[in-house]
């Protein structure tokens, strides 16, 4: 069972949580110029990396507030959490686009200085108990 | 007469040869599709100048971690007439593939627990029939008939008001059927080449021309995408992307038992099913893990919660241990329906998306995915689940048959 750190209430178990799948996918901005191909990707194409992946959760039997998370989708390792609305702390400011392709880039485990004032936080490694598992 | 010997230790089913440098068509990944597909591509399409690359050993990933459940009642036509063709093919392969691989056809109960799950179950029975899939509704009385063991009180939080029940549906053994595949395809002079990891694509503008690996470059014509939960990961090396997410996907054996479980019990609405395999494991699994997962495995409350359901429907397992538990990746689509098709890479085709039924498809994923290879076209069986489907919108949404893994 994953421990995730809930920015407002701490570590607490996954069985608290929901899970949101991909952050940072915004509703189209006109939506009334797509093409079908783009409403295909916008409901249907979301990032599936083996590595850092940027996903949201929500705290619904706690705090029930949403954030965003970085975790390696291979060790499970928690790398950060920081706010709705911020940008990937992993990726440079100018650099990648929030919705780019899926995540090949190194893996990063910064605190996040391109995030803003809120600062989202980096926790130790936390992951599934060895013995879930064979 | 002369003394009984012992029988020889049997020699291996298939070849270990070194990779050539060319091939007709390259399949990436020798589980139970991948070998399918290299089967079907030799004997339907006469393509035995072939190969089937594996990073790991064969029949390794979610061949070697499904709950081997076979049945084919699905609700809309285009899953029926695929699902039912992957039966009637199950029926004949035994004989065809001269390797027994004990086809179990002890029947498959969905149990429905609100009035929801009986309209939409009592629906699905008439769509089968209509299909040509057998199919049958039984009430409460029936299904402890069927299968004694099970708790049809109504005192239980969701109690059991009926279930579908497709008698040919069953169970097989999941490995004995990549080995069969595998010897069959070594014999028609596929090679199946292990510990062969892809880690790019050759590509002449939009067209593939070759395969990259840890050991070698391998010229071809055409490959063939089996890779299950890896799919994106391939996907992205050959330059698009696929509408998969992969998730950890988990299941359980207890110790061995007497047999008991005559059947197969799955629940789409506390989320577990059941069969005993023929050894006597009570084998169970559930649901997906809720995130993203590459990781092959999953967490523990999954498992606990599958066991809570387990044991209010067969209060017998209560004493029952759980022997191991384990997870595969499975690449899931949003209409829980399979991708089987071109892609926009010519000459690249994908058979993806199975989610957490594939086991049950292998025949038939085998038998088009290789017609689309060797033609480069769809089959008809195939045709409605291409890639195509999310632009259009003609999803096949199968989440009533397909609700909880299988």
């Amino acid at each position: 069972m994953l421990l995730i750190p809930c920015p407002n209430c701490g570590p607490r178990d996954e069985t608290e949580f929901h899970y949101g799948g991909q952050a940072h996918v915004p509703y189209p901005e006109n939506p009334n110029e797509l093409t079908d191909t783009e409403w295909s990707r916008y409901l249907f194409y979301r990032e599936n990396p083996k590595g850092i992946f940027a996903e949201r959760w929500v705290h619904s039997t706690g705090c029930r507030q949403w954030f965003n998370m970085l975790r390696d989708t291979v060790s499970y390792d928690i790398k950060s959490v920081y706010p709705m609305g911020s940008k990937r702390p992993d990726r440079s400011p100018d650099g990648a686009p929030e919705s780019g392709t899926a995540s090949t880039g190194p893996d990063s485990t910064t605190t996040g200085s391109a995030a803003p004032s809120t600062s989202s936080t980096s926790f130790p490694s936390t992951t599934a108990p060895e013995g879930a598992t064979k | 007469m002369s003394t009984q010997h012992l029988p020889e230790h049997p020699d291996f089913l298939w070849r270990n040869p070194e990779p050539k440098s060319s091939y007709d068509a390259v399949i990436v990944g020798g589980g139970g599709h991948g070998l399918a597909t290299a089967y079907f591509l030799a004997k339907n399409h006469g393509m035995t100048n072939i190969a089937v690359l594996e990073k790991g050993w064969l029949a390794g990933g979610n061949m070697a971690r499904n709950t081997t459940i076979i049945r084919s009642n699905y609700l809309w036509d285009e899953s029926a007439a695929i699902y039912e063709h992957a039966l009637k093919l199950w029926e004949i392969l035994p004989e065809e593939l001269e390797y027994d691989f004990l086809f179990s056809q002890r029947g498959v109960m969905n149990l429905a627990h609100t009035l929801g799950d009986v309209r939409e179950s009592i629906r699905r029975v008439g769509a089968n029939k209509l299909n040509g899939v057998d199919a049958e509704w039984l009430d409460p009385q029936q299904v402890k008939e069927l299968c004694p063991i099970l708790n049809i009180r109504d005192n239980i939080r969701y109690p059991v008001m009926g279930a579908t029940y497709q008698p040919r549906a069953g169970i097989a053994k999941h490995d004995h059927v990549a080995w069969a595949f595998a010897r069959k395809c070594d014999e028609m002079g596929v090679d199946i080449i292990q510990n062969c990891e892809v880690t790019g694509f050759l590509k002449d503008g939009d067209r593939v021309v070759g395969v990259k690996t840890n050991r070698g470059t391998i010229n071809t014509e055409k490959v063939g995408l089996c890779a299950a939960g890896h799919s994106s990961v391939l996907a992205e090396m050959a330059g698009f992307q696929l509408p998969i997410q992969s998730h950890p996907l988990q299941a359980l054996v207890s110790e061995l038992h007497e047999p008991v479980h005559p059947t197969v019990v799955m629940s789409n609405h506390v989320h577990v099913y059941v069969s005993q395999a023929h050894k006597g494991e009570l084998v169970m699994g559930a649901g997906v893990d809720s995130y993203n997962g590459y990781g092959q495995r999953g967490s523990f409350h999954v498992i606990e919660q599958q066991m809570a359901a387990a044991v209010e429907l067969f209060p017998i397992f209560a004493r029952a241990h759980v022997l191991r538990t384990w997870g595969g990746i499975v690449d899931t689509t949003l209409d829980a329906s399979p991708i089987v098709g071109t892609t926009p890479v010519e000459n690249m085709f994908v058979n993806c998306g199975w989610g957490t039924g594939g086991f049950k498809g292998t025949p038939a994923a085998g038998m088009t995915f290789a017609h689309t290879i060797a033609t480069g076209a769809p089959h008809k069986l195939n045709a409605p689940f291409s890639l195509e489907r999310f632009e259009t919108g003609a999803l096949i949404d199968e989440h009533g048959a397909a609700a909880v893994a299988h």
